[in-house]
């Protein structure tokens, strides 16, 4: 494989410079515009790229792929996420030759909350594939082959090979944090090319963390999400594993007035990125609906 | 051993709708160990359905038996009672069980009065806990004796998801992570480097995508062949 890059994405990693990245995630239902005008509006040519959530938290919505296509359409680089728990090794290849097709070519793999965390939580398990098979199956498709093989064992070849630029999710503050270590060894082994983290809100457990990783040479981007209220904060730190709000992060949000919530929350998430800037190569800006905020964060960052 | 539990009253009573005499038929194998389906427990269905219905003013006669098990032909011979003279048979053995009966006796109608959940080992007094979940690919060898698609309920094959905290899986706070588990039994062993191999995809062939499973000891079937 040549070394060229496949993305803006992957060349802006390449050239070291400190990279931002954003989020959007399509709505329950169709009316998908207003999410990629937002983008437009808030994101383009602030961001190297723009991930798009596949059925986040096990909630029904719109597919990772039509976000990502239209975002693509709309001069926006997208990353298509993709997760391992509604479709089984036959789509989810289907949908990687999909998404090469439309243009797209960040792919981050992960494998998704359960179940029985969203809103149909009557629904098939598949996990067919996992994190680390799905980035294999990745590489398998770029040598272009697929995951099967004919009556003889040969492996099926592809009329037409896509690439991508392959990239996995790691929580860098687990309460546990050397099995998540060899699993994001694994993911790398396996093809990860770039790694967006779980939320971090404690830069000293961060360091840790990238130094532990230290010897995985691929870039890493910390994952930072916005928080709208000291009651989601409390809620995260309650709720969602491996993610711990500090009090004095909690405390600053019970303190300020309704209207300066959003403001002190951009200063909360530019001094983080601020922080942690020299630890790592990039930044993954999460802001659950709030695309408007993205550009006050990269400023209170200093990177604007 | 297999984990069966009986089906909710209501339920039971929608199934026997219009029956006037019934048969409630535990059996004398895993359900009789986890005390849900023997013949204790036939005896007590028996006698809490004939009360009901007395309440509801229904007139239905309900009859107990057990056998040793009904996964198997000959222990159909040392029934009390021909099954043909009920309305139903109310099965309380594991889902084989009431299967097994239903196609032994084609002319009656068999009625499951158990919901059968899983593969379990005793853990406590009282506790069934699945162990196994009969993938037909045991694995145990690599992931230090803890069963990956039992204990991990995304039955993931490479380790740890996002979801696992304090030991515990993000499905259920009760619940403990498999793969932490696992994790911490390969340290245990110092063998850890089970935990960073990367597994081969799973071969949903031996688990359920081929069809109904069967076990053929070719030895035995060649004898009885041999004997006709
Ligand atoms: S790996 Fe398969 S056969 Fe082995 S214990 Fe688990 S489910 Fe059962
Ligand atoms: S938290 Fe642990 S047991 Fe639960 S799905 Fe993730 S790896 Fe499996």
């Amino acid at each position: 494989m040549s070394n060229e890059p496949v993305s803006n994405l992957q060349r802006d990693l390449d050239s070291g410079e400190f990279v931002v990245t954003a989020e959007i995630g399509p709505p329950k239902g169709t009316n998908i515009a207003p999410v990629i005008h937002e983008a437009e509006e808030f994101l383009k040519g602030k961001v190297s790229a723009v991930n798009v959530t596949d059925i986040q938290t096990a909630v029904m919505r719109g597919s990772s792929m039509v976000g990502a296509k239209l975002l693509f359409d709309a001069g926006i680089e997208p990353v298509l996420q993709m997760v391992t728990r509604d479709r089984n090794r036959l789509a989810l290849q289907s949908d990687l030759l999909a998404a090469h097709i439309f243009g797209i070519r960040n792919v981050l793999c992960l494998t998704g909350d359960h179940v029985t965390m969203g809103d149909h939580p009557q629904a098939m398990p598949v996990y067919d594939l996992d994190s680390v098979s799905l980035l294999d199956a990745m590489c398998k498709l770029e040598a272009g082959t697929d995951l099967g093989a004919d009556m003889k064992g040969k492996a099926n070849e592809l009329d037409g090979v896509p690439t991508f630029f392959k990239g996995c999710c790691v929580t860098p503050c687990a309460d546990e944090v050397d099995p998540q270590v060899i699993k994001l060894e694994k993911k790398v082994e396996a093809g990860a090319q770039f790694v967006q983290t779980q939320a971090v809100y404690e830069p000293k457990v961060f360091e840790t963390f990238m130094k532990k990783v230290e010897h995985i040479k691929v870039p890493i981007l910390v994952g930072i999400v916005m928080l709208k209220t000291a009651g989601m904060a409390k809620y995260m730190n309650r709720g969602v594993p491996g993610v711990v709000v500090p009090d004095a992060i909690i405390q600053r949000m019970t303190d300020c007035e309704k209207p300066d919530r959003e403001k002190v929350s951009i200063e909360i998430c530019g001094e983080l990125v601020s922080t942690m800037k020299d630890m790592c190569q990039g930044a993954h800006l999460m802001t659950l609906g709030w695309d408007h905020c993205v550009p006050g964060i990269i400023q209170a960052a200093g990177l604007a | 051993m297999i984990v069966a539990e009986r089906k909710p009253m209501d339920e039971i009573f929608q199934m026997l709708a219009g029956c006037k005499k019934v048969l409630v038929l535990g059996c004398g194998g895993c359900v009789t160990v986890c005390l849900t389906g023997g013949e204790r427990q036939a005896e007590m269905l028996a006698s809490q359905l004939n009360l009901a219905a007395k309440a509801k003013g229904e007139a239905m006669q309900v009859d107990f038996d057990s056998i040793t098990r009904q996964c198997e032909k000959e222990f159909f011979d040392n029934l009390s009672e021909a099954p043909a003279d009920y309305d139903a048979v109310l099965s309380i053995a594991c889902g084989a069980g009431v299967g097994y009966m239903s196609e032994q006796f084609p002319k009656v109608t068999v009625l499951p009065g158990m919901n059968t959940t899983h593969l379990a080992a005793n853990v406590a007094l009282g506790i069934w806990e699945e162990y196994c979940r009969g993938c037909g690919d045991c694995m145990l060898a690599w992931t230090g004796g803890v069963c990956p698609i039992a204990k991990c309920s995304k039955s993931l094959v490479n380790g740890t998801c996002g979801g696992t905290d304090k030991g515990k899986c993000e499905v259920n706070p009760e619940m403990n992570c498999g793969w932490l588990m696992i994790y911490e039994r390969l340290k245990e062993l110092d063998r850890l480097d089970e935990y960073r191999t990367m597994r081969p995809l799973r071969d949903h062939r031996t688990d359920r995508g081929n069809g109904v499973r069967r076990l053929v000891l070719a030895e035995m079937t060649e004898e009885e062949a041999g004997d006709e």
